[in-house]
């Protein structure tokens, strides 16, 4: 049965208010700033956001007033480093005061992988003499019953639904994705459910002809979402660039909030009028890459 | 800094490049002294080849061409905590005399920061789990404190800060100035640290880059994006 819903459907159905939202987890690239879009045009609230670095989506929806908790290594602007809507919250309380859970990309990673194998905890040596355990405040140190080495057990970590951007996928919400992954696969098996923001919706024979590329089984997929351009300003591999200069202008814009989220989020419909919004600029960015060896089954 | 940077990676070393400055130190190393070390990328991209082009972040798709593999940023921590990494990069805001960094958030309350910083990245298991630290940041007596406010990455493995002025080596955990660079001194970089400055008996000049290697960096960054303020 086919999972292709809209983009505005599938937040409404599937991320009500006060869900835990993994988003970003490719890190830098395949960032589904789409759905950030329609998650703040819905006025979402007390969203708790799971994901490695984030870029500016973090920041967005912060800005926008529709987080309570943030479980992250990295809030910030890859770009221009800081991010003003993040810092406005913590040093000031404005929209709204927010809980931070630190992590590194590790422990973020272990934490999903938990999730992931259904296993209540990872261990791992990492951060042993950081205050990073401290500040998040769920780790728990531990010796190991093997060799009595010191270890910090890492608990899991259970979106309630994890947003990814793809290349393509079928109707069932298999889907193919290249490029780096970062924590996307842990991200995807972790979640009770998953919607698939794709380039493209393809035929299953297409995912079927190269098994190896897909991320997560449909099985796990709630909806599927046909959304062209869905990661601007991030990249995705083989279809389209970063758009560097659009990370400096919101660190500008972003001094004030309200105009920019008026010009590029609630004053516009959806992600078509978006990427006619951006016009030429858009159509400079695309990046059909370079094809890869035939593989065969 | 660069140009010392790329100094710090020995030949066939596997070592963990990050964002902005360390870019263009593995082209460097790779183009001159070091042809077999490995770069490993955290969000799940290793390379033998620097890109091609300019990289403003790892995750730019000329990073993924050519990569010899492209996986998941636990594969690669993984590596890391097996201890089979060389050597990682990593800047932060402030940092101590024994090489703490400070990604985290300036200020006495973690839950209510004077400055809120965007945290570790992966900077924190970097410096965990390499077999040692390199350290990069510009040289300020606000950001080259006696005591960092959060320990976000430990400098246990420390090996060598690079500033804007010069060069510290970790001798017992402490940073000892080695060298201070062209049109820096001593002083200057004594006056601009936060804690008495201890200074090697041999401190020197930094090295000079040679003119092959001016012409890699130059050549890399035309415009200048990463290295226009002399870094």
């Amino acid at each position: 049965m086919s999972k292709v819903v809209s983009l505005k459907e599938a937040i409404a159905a599937h991320v009500p208010d006060g869900s835990a939202v993994a988003l970003g987890c490719a890190l830098e690239p395949a960032i589904p700033f789409a759905a950030v879009h329609e998650l703040i045009r819905q006025r979402r609230r007390d969203l708790r956001l799971i994901g490695p670095i984030s870029d500016i989506a973090f920041d967005m929806l912060i800005g926008s007033g529709g987080v309570a908790e943030v479980h992250a290594a990295w809030v910030g602007n890859v770009s221009a480093g800081l991010a003003h809507c993040y810092r406005r919250a913590m040093e000031q309380g404005t929209p709204r005061r927010i809980t931070v859970r630190d992590h590194s990309n590790f422990t973020m990673a272990l934490s999903l992988l938990a999730g992931a194998l259904g296993a209540p905890y990872i261990p791992t040596k990492t951060l042993l003499h950081s205050d990073i355990p401290r500040a998040n405040g769920t780790f728990k140190r531990a010796t190991s019953p093997w060799d009595g080495s010191e270890v910090l057990l890492i608990p899991a970590l259970v979106p309630d639904v994890t947003i990814i951007a793809c290349q393509r996928a079928d109707a069932d919400g298999n889907a193919h994705q290249w490029g780096p992954w970062g924590v996307s696969q842990e991200a995807a098996l972790a979640a009770k459910k998953v919607i698939v923001l794709a380039d493209e919706v393809v035929d299953r024979a297409v995912i079927a002809s190269d098994p190896n590329r897909t991320i997560c089984p449909g099985t796990k997929v709630a909806a599927v979402v046909h959304v062209p351009g869905a990661c601007h300003p991030s990249p995705l591999q083989g279809r389209y660039a970063r758009d560097h200069e659009f990370f400096h202008e919101y660190h500008r814009a972003t001094r004030g909030f309200e105009a920019w989220i008026a010009e590029w989020v609630t004053g516009v419909p959806d992600r078509a009028a978006y990427l006619a919004k951006l016009g030429d600029r858009w159509s400079g960015l695309r990046d059909p890459g370079l094809p890869a060896a035939e593989v065969r089954y | 800094m660069v140009a010392q940077a790329a100094r710090e990676i020995a030949d066939g070393e596997v070592v963990f490049v990050g964002m902005r400055l360390p870019l263009i130190a593995f082209v460097v190393a790779k183009r001159t002294h070091a042809p077999n070390a490995i770069g490993l990328f955290e969000l799940g991209v290793v390379r033998d080849a620097p890109a091609p082009e300019l990289l403003y972040t790892m995750g730019d798709t000329p990073n993924v061409r050519g990569a010899v593999w492209c996986a998941r940023t636990v594969d690669l921590m993984g590596l890391l905590q097996q201890g089979t990494v060389d050597a990682g990069f990593i800047g932060g805001a402030e940092v101590d005399r024994h090489g703490n960094l400070n990604t985290t958030a300036i200020g006495p309350d973690r839950t209510h920061p004077t400055v809120q910083l965007p945290g570790s990245g992966g900077g924190a298991d970097i410096a965990s789990l390499a077999k040692r630290l390199i350290v990069i940041m510009p040289h300020d007596k606000r950001r080259l404190r006696e005591t960092v406010d959060f320990v976000t990455s430990p400098g246990d493995r420390a090996s060598v800060l690079i500033t804007t002025l010069g060069v510290f080596r970790f001798v017992d955990g402490e940073a000892v100035l080695a060298s201070y660079h062209p049109g820096s001194s001593v002083q200057a970089c004594a006056e601009n640290t936060g804690w008495p400055l201890r200074v090697a008996p041999d401190v020197r000049q930094t090295a000079l880059p040679s003119d092959e290697v001016l012409k890699i960096i130059r050549g890399y960054d035309p415009a200048g994006f990463w290295t226009r303020r002399g870094e």
